[in-house]
């Protein structure tokens, strides 16, 4: 199904815009590159922080204040670069095994973000001022080698080409 | 001796022939380089938007830099290294290779505007760390964003221009990545 719908996908005027100009396939991949040097920048502070081995000086909340908005705004952009890369090679990423579970875990990581930083809104002494709590170290646990594992399969796409 | 020759002599070596060979060793090295990179422009970013007076305005700027830079050295120091493996790996294609030279010429830019602000303009950061920074200061801080925004870029287009030669054997039946034929084309 999946390899129909890229068959589809590549004969749209869209993609073929897409695969047309020269520039814009690497144009969107180091728009992706540079978002997600601020998306992981990002997590990581606030993750080792959330996993009490980070810098203690700032509360929290403050750094999830910090970070985060930031983070989704990068991660909106990616989306957006993403899709445009995916139009113009469908073949290359829908069908692609490491595609799909980069997909999966983006899902996961997005749900744990959201799951974190509802927390910290609705008590934002609770998960962080002090020793961290174990529920904060695991979710920033979870979230930073989400995060990594995102990374990873976002290069190996290129090597598992179906 | 040239420096094709010397690039030849580093191709050679057991270890270049493994990150060149082994089956994964060249993407497992590129995903680090990318993980290292991206800590070293994100908290570069960070230090450069206060620098710029543009995000955490209410902090010392000293205290941002003790809090991040550490991490950009990391990132940086793991880059390089990662940097270093896929170099030898294949180095008489990169010492001729346009985007790979800018690269190098760009981290030199990038590294001479970091000394020329740390022994100059941070010398009297105790005057403006708690507020405005001045001119000097914004300058040194919007040139790292540029030059490490085009580090960026240009390692990218390494890549493009050389990424048939860097598929590992195992896929060699695959066809090469389409984006590498766009450029072909």
């Amino acid at each position: 199904m999946l390899t129909s719908l890229s068959s589809w996908l590549e004969k749209t005027s869209l993609s073929i815009a897409i695969q047309d100009v020269s520039w814009v396939i690497p144009f969107c991949q180091t728009v992706h590159i540079l978002c997600l040097a601020l998306v992981l920048s990002s997590v990581v502070f606030l993750d080792v922080r959330l996993m009490g081995i980070g810098p203690h000086r700032i509360p929290v909340s403050a750094l999830a204040k910090r970070f985060l908005p930031p983070t989704w705004g990068a991660v909106a952009v990616m989306a957006l670069t993403g899709a445009v890369l995916v139009i113009g090679e469908p073949q290359r990423d829908l069908p692609n095994m490491v595609f799909q579970i980069k997909m999966l875990l983006l899902v996961c990581v997005l749900a744990v973000t959201s799951i974190i930083q509802a927390r910290i809104a609705a008590n934002p002494n609770a998960w962080g001022d002090g020793i961290a709590s174990w529920p904060a170290r695991i979710a920033g646990a979870v979230s930073l080698l989400l995060w990594l594992g995102i990374a990873t399969c976002g290069r190996f796409i290129a090597y598992f080409l179906a | 001796m040239s420096i094709v020759a010397i690039a030849k002599w580093l191709e050679g070596l057991a270890l270049a022939r493994f990150v060149a060979q082994a089956p994964w060793v060249f993407p497992t090295v590129e995903t680090i380089h990318v993980v290292a990179i991206a800590m070293v422009v994100g908290s570069i970013a960070v230090v450069d938007l206060r620098l710029l007076g543009v995000s955490w305005t209410s902090r010392p700027v000293t205290e941002v830099a003790e809090e991040i830079l550490p991490w950009t050295w990391g990132g940086f120091f793991i880059a390089v290294l990662a940097g270093a493996l896929m170099f030898i790996s294949a180095a008489s294609k990169y010492v001729v290779d346009v985007p790979f030279q800018l690269k190098m010429l760009l981290l030199v830019c990038a590294g001479v505007n970091m000394l020329t602000f740390h022994h100059v303009t941070y010398r009297d950061v105790g005057v403006w760390n708690h507020g405005r920074t001045p001119r000097t200061a914004k300058l040194a801080a919007g040139l790292s964003l540029a030059f490490w925004i085009a580090i960026v870029t240009c390692g990218r287009l390494v890549s493009f221009t050389t990424q048939d030669e860097f598929e590992p054997p195992s896929t060699s039946v695959a066809p090469a990545p389409a984006a590498a034929r766009v450029l072909d084309d």
